[in-house]
């Protein structure tokens, strides 16, 4: 059995989520390759030789690859993955974008977001905001699958020497381009890979306010997320939201403050080691899951906690 | 132009799904059923771009038992035109559905297709992408925003990273994200208005796809509980406990 396991990257790095894909893979079993498509990439090719235990990088370093469009990505990892029995990616944005038109070109099913491998061919997935664990068996001879990061531990960074082959192939659909982005610049750790995580909700009143909480991530190496409430009102970016739409976190510490607790959101961090909640509504749906709950004035609860740590 | 968007019947996203007990589905008997709520961000925005003259017919589609036919409706009182139900029993799987879509579009030859980017019941995210694969359309998936110029749409898309704008030719697919706009409420001379709409039914042999099951669901099971946690009296307390207790901060 072969699996093919798709990089995550930004064309210098290559990101987390790609070490808890192979985590994933080997948990399927057989050998694994990785693809890396991109553009001026190499970085990110020597990075994924370097992960133990796998076999060969394929390279599709190439221009029509450089922003990942879905339509030309998908087009490159269907044509690979004649050569496989499994084509995995993390469940990222790009992930999400990419892999279902992978799968309708190989006409087989999707398996999305799994968080557990039961055999090589049936696997745990959440549903209904992970109120629910469904499992689920493929009967497709190929299996197109994405990985819930936070449920596989990431493999080692360092220590392989897989060859890197070049991808000649350069597939353009001719259907979209890229116009710009406007990505975060942030000192702190991403979201998803976190140790610790502080977010706020609705209960934060504005953006202004989120400076209580940068205070204690500096001190705790935090990230900072929020609820949906908090990024619909504009208090913080889009990218911060962590939930069932959201992005998924189980770090070693959360900590959600003015946060009711409502099952879209739980469903982001319920998973996390230990949750810590601060509201001033006692009754407030987020206690049902903190280890430790306080029920205080987070104006007042805020910088107190920033003094003490 | 002629816009289509596809609407999904599910459970109500109040409502906390619990499995049942001998573990072989979900419990969802005399449970609220409602339209998906980012397929009702898709209806809106396709309704939104016809009062904006820039969409002529906003046509939605449901696939699925004939009870979906009350989803079509409250598409039809927020503003679309004309339902299309294509009939089929059980719960078919994305590539199905994309295939039935895709049926559809072939027959309605839409410039845009909007969807929800995922339904709030099987979580998949995968139906608009896969549409975009059988159609061979571009994609704008979990779009913010979205602007059409002439023959081409340029859609911002929320991403892990922050935001990303992407140009498409046209006709496009795009699965919306929660920012795209804020859906109306439908008025009851709409609701009373809605039912004398017209709602064709369809199936999937009219349409020439045959739908194979790809995916067994063995069993579901709820998620791990966890222990009860307790409430600690200040700051000072918290800081403590997780100092020296949980052991996660020192
Ligand atoms: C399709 C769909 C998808 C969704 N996806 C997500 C998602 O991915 N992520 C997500 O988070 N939500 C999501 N939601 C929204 C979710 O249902 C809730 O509306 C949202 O999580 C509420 O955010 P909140 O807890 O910040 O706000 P609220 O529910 O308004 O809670 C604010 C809390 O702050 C407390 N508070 C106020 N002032 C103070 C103070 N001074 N000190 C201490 N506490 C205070 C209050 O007691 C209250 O508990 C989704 C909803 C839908 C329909
Ligand atoms: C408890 C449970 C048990 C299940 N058991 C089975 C099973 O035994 N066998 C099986 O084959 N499948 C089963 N399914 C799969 C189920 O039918 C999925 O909901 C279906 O595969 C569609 O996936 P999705 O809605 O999550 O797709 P997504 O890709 O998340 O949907 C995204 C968007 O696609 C559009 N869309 C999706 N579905 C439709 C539709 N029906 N009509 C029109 N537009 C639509 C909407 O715009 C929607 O917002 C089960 C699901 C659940 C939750």
């Amino acid at each position: 059995m072969k699996t093919l396991v798709i990089a995550e990257h930004d064309n210098n790095t290559l990101k987390p989520a790609t070490h808890n894909a192979v985590a994933a893979a080997q948990a399927i079993g057989g050998d694994i390759d990785i693809l890396v498509a991109g553009a001026d990439c190499g970085a990110v090719a020597e990075a994924a030789a370097a992960i133990p235990g796998v076999g060969k990088v394929l390279s599709a370093d190439n221009a029509v690859y450089a922003n990942q469009l879905a339509e030309n990505v998908a087009l490159l990892i269907a044509d690979v993955a004649a050569a496989y029995d499994n084509v995995v990616a993390p469940a990222t944005t790009g992930g999400k974008n990419t892999m279902p038109r992978v799968a309708a070109l190989m006409d087989v099913a999707q398996i999305s977001d799994i968080i557990a491998v039961d055999s090589p061919d049936t696997f745990k997935r959440p549903i209904y905001a992970g109120n629910v664990i469904a499992t689920v068996q493929s009967s497709d001879v190929k299996k197109v699958i994405t990985v819930r990061t936070t449920a596989f531990d990431g493999v080692p960074e360092e220590g392989g020497s897989a060859t890197v082959e070049a991808v000649a192939a350069a597939h353009d659909a001719g259907l979209s381009s890229f116009v710009g982005e406007e990505v975060a610049v942030s000192d702190r750790p991403e979201l998803t890979a976190a140790s610790v995580v502080i977010s706020g909700g609705r209960g934060m009143q504005n953006g202004d306010n989120f400076q209580l909480l940068e205070g204690i991530a500096d001190k705790l190496g935090a990230e900072i997320g929020a609820s949906r409430a908090a990024v619909d009102a504009g208090f913080v970016p889009n990218d911060y939201q962590v939930g069932q739409t959201g992005k998924i976190v189980a770090p070693d510490l959360y900590i959600a403050v003015g946060i009711s607790g409502a099952i879209q959101h739980l469903a982001g961090m319920k998973d996390s080691k230990v949750i810590v909640a601060i509201n001033k509504d006692e009754d407030a749906p987020i206690f049902q899951v903190a280890d430790y709950g306080l029920v205080a004035d987070l104006f007042q609860a805020l910088p107190e906690l920033e003094s003490a740590i | 132009m002629k816009a289509l968007v596809a609407v999904k019947r599910v459970v109500d996203y109040n409502v906390k799904v619990r499995a049942k007990a001998d573990g072989s589905d979900v419990e969802l008997n005399n449970v609220k059923m409602a339209i998906n709520p980012f397929c009702e961000i898709a209806v809106e925005e396709a309704v939104r771009l016809k009062e904006a003259g820039t969409v002529s017919e906003v046509v939605v589609v449901s696939v699925g038992e004939k009870s979906s036919q009350e989803q079509i409706r409250t598409a039809l009182a927020l503003g679309a035109d004309r339902g299309i139900h294509v009939e089929v029993e059980g719960r078919p799987e994305p590539l199905e559905i994309a295939k039935l879509l895709k049926g559809v579009v072939d027959k309605e030859q839409p410039q845009l297709v909007i969807l929800g980017k995922q339904s709030i019941d099987g979580d998949n995210n995968q139906t608009g992408q896969m549409l975009g694969a059988l159609a061979n359309m571009g994609q704008g998936t979990f779009a913010s925003e979205i602007k059409i110029d002439g023959d081409s749409l340029e859609v911002i898309r929320e991403v892990d990273g922050g935001l990303q704008t992407l140009k498409l030719s046209l006709p496009a697919i795009v699965t919306t994200d929660l920012r795209l706009n804020e859906p109306r409420y439908a008025s009851l001379p709409n609701i009373m208005k809605a039912k004398k709409k017209p709602l064709d039914v369809t199936n999937p042999e009219e349409l020439g796809v045959s739908v194979t099951s790809h995916i067994t669901q063995l069993g579901v099971a709820p998620p791990p509980e966890r222990a009860a946690g307790i409430k600690v009296e200040d700051v000072a307390q918290l800081v403590d406990k997780l100092k020296n207790e949980a052991k996660v901060i020192s």
